[in-house]
């Protein structure tokens, strides 16, 4: 099932002599249970594609479509409501709010959506436990470590019943061993039925998704997906290559 | 890395046989390196010859297990404490194909770089799918051969991203011109065809 798809998306910034193309016709689908990695240099459009996608910004020609709500139709309150639904946002910066408990900020975005309280604390709770944060509900950010409080992130981005993720930079500061346990939690988040899409410059980050795509100038220059066969590049390097 | 250094680490664990010694080659290098027995028993006879390992009484099975002598152990030892000399590995041939890329005419350097970048991203994925699955403590030595290969890849991406940048930068008929202007030729042109 498709969770999240961009049909021919252009996004010009200003008008005339002055325009600026950050997004060039691209198309990309992301379905349910798949992670897809956007790598590109700075400017390429790597941020532009994951704002539109989360309806954060409109494109200026073509259509993104998430959980099968067509966003060019919707008005600013229907965005508003599907991004507090369906999407998840973990960023570089955590935007954990220091002055809420982890339980707090990971139920934020279901009391802002009206749901009652205790329901709302159910949820987030059961979200930390998902991302091994049992028992850290009550804690203060500045009371967990770097990957711990990113952890917080991607569990309030899961929480309740959104299934797109979207991430930017989401390993930012934190130490390699951190930051790759946070993908391995993004990978198996997913795996479990959700869908990511996962913008980074690190090649060793996007080889945790199932495809990478390679923006430049704001277009797709190319698709990396996985060989069929992993053990096949266990071959000695004399007989692989 | 030779076969000789593995097989005498693998005999400072206690004697083996050929068998036994390929199986153990294999796992402790999680099967990115498979030998075959002939390799094994060539290497072993050589080692034999060297006065390195020395062969014990056959088993009642028919299997002949060797150990290790001191002069394999000094061996072994030497070898832990040398390092790894970069010049000993073979040539980067990746390298080359891109330093010829940019000298060759009517060649779409970009087109090269994207190539080997997609492919080896494609590996990094598959390494690190790989990696996803051995997170048992036991594969310790396994996970950590994984990661050699994984921060390889990794580097080589990285220098991909490098050259597709320093190319955006200075275009790709620079060293054309220099190498012209070195050989002493007084055009800048380069030529966009080859001509025989």
């Amino acid at each position: 099932m498709t969770i999240m798809e961009l049909r021919e998306v252009w996004r010009v910034h200003g008008s005339g002599e002055t325009a600026v193309q950050a997004l060039r016709g691209v198309t990309l689908t992301v379905e349910e249970g798949e992670l897809v990695a956007v790598m590109g240099p700075s400017g390429s459009g790597k941020s532009t594609l994951l704002n539109l996608a989360g309806g954060l910004d409109r494109p200026t020609r073509g259509e993104v479509v998430v959980d099968g709500t067509a966003l060019g139709g919707c008005s600013r309150q229907a965005l508003a409501a599907l991004r507090r639904r369906r999407v998840g946002y973990v960023f570089q910066d955590l935007n954990l709010l220091a002055s809420l408990t982890a339980a707090e900020n990971v139920a934020l975005p279901l009391e802002l959506d009206g749901a009652g309280v205790r329901r709302a604390r159910r949820l987030a709770l059961a979200a930390l436990a998902e991302v091994d944060l049992d028992g850290y509900g009550p804690r203060f950010p500045d009371e967990l470590s770097g990957g711990q409080q990113q952890r917080v992130a991607i569990a309030r981005a899961l929480v309740g019943p959104r299934r797109l993720v979207l991430a930017d930079e989401p390993t930012g500061a934190l130490d390699s061993q951190t930051g790759e346990a946070v993908l391995r939690l993004l990978r198996s988040r997913v795996d479990a039925g959700a869908a990511g899409v996962l913008v980074t410059h690190e090649a060793r980050h996007a080889a945790w998704a199932d495809r990478v795509v390679f923006l430049r100038d704001g277009a797709v220059v190319d698709t990396s997906g996985p060989l069929d066969q992993p053990d096949a590049l266990l071959a000695p390097p004399g007989r692989a290559r | 890395m030779s076969i000789k250094h593995g097989l005498l680490a693998l005999l400072e664990r206690g004697p083996m046989y050929g068998y036994q010694l390929r199986a153990a080659f294999e796992e402790s290098t999680g099967g990115s390196w498979p030998l075959n027995i002939g390799q094994v028993y060539t290497t072993l006879s050589r080692l034999e010859r060297d006065e390195l390992v020395r062969p014990l009484p056959r088993s009642e099975e028919g299997q002949r297990p060797y150990q290790i002598t001191d002069a394999g152990r000094a061996d072994l030892a030497s070898w832990f404490a040398t390092p790894v000399s970069r010049g000993d590995r073979p040539r980067d041939e990746l390298a080359i194909k891109l330093a010829l890329a940019l000298t060759t005419p009517g060649v779409d350097v970009g087109a090269v770089v994207q190539t080997q970048r997609s492919a080896t991203m494609r590996t990094l994925q598959e390494y690190t799918r790989l990696k996803a699955r051995a997170d048992q403590p036991a594969d310790l030595a396994w996970r950590l051969v994984l990661d050699a290969m994984l921060f390889q890849a990794e580097a080589e991406v990285r220098w991909l991203d490098h050259c597709e940048a320093s190319l955006v930068r200075h275009g790709p008929q620079g060293p054309s011109r220099r190498r012209a202007r070195l050989a002493g030729q007084p055009s800048t042109e380069v030529p966009t065809e080859v001509t025989t």
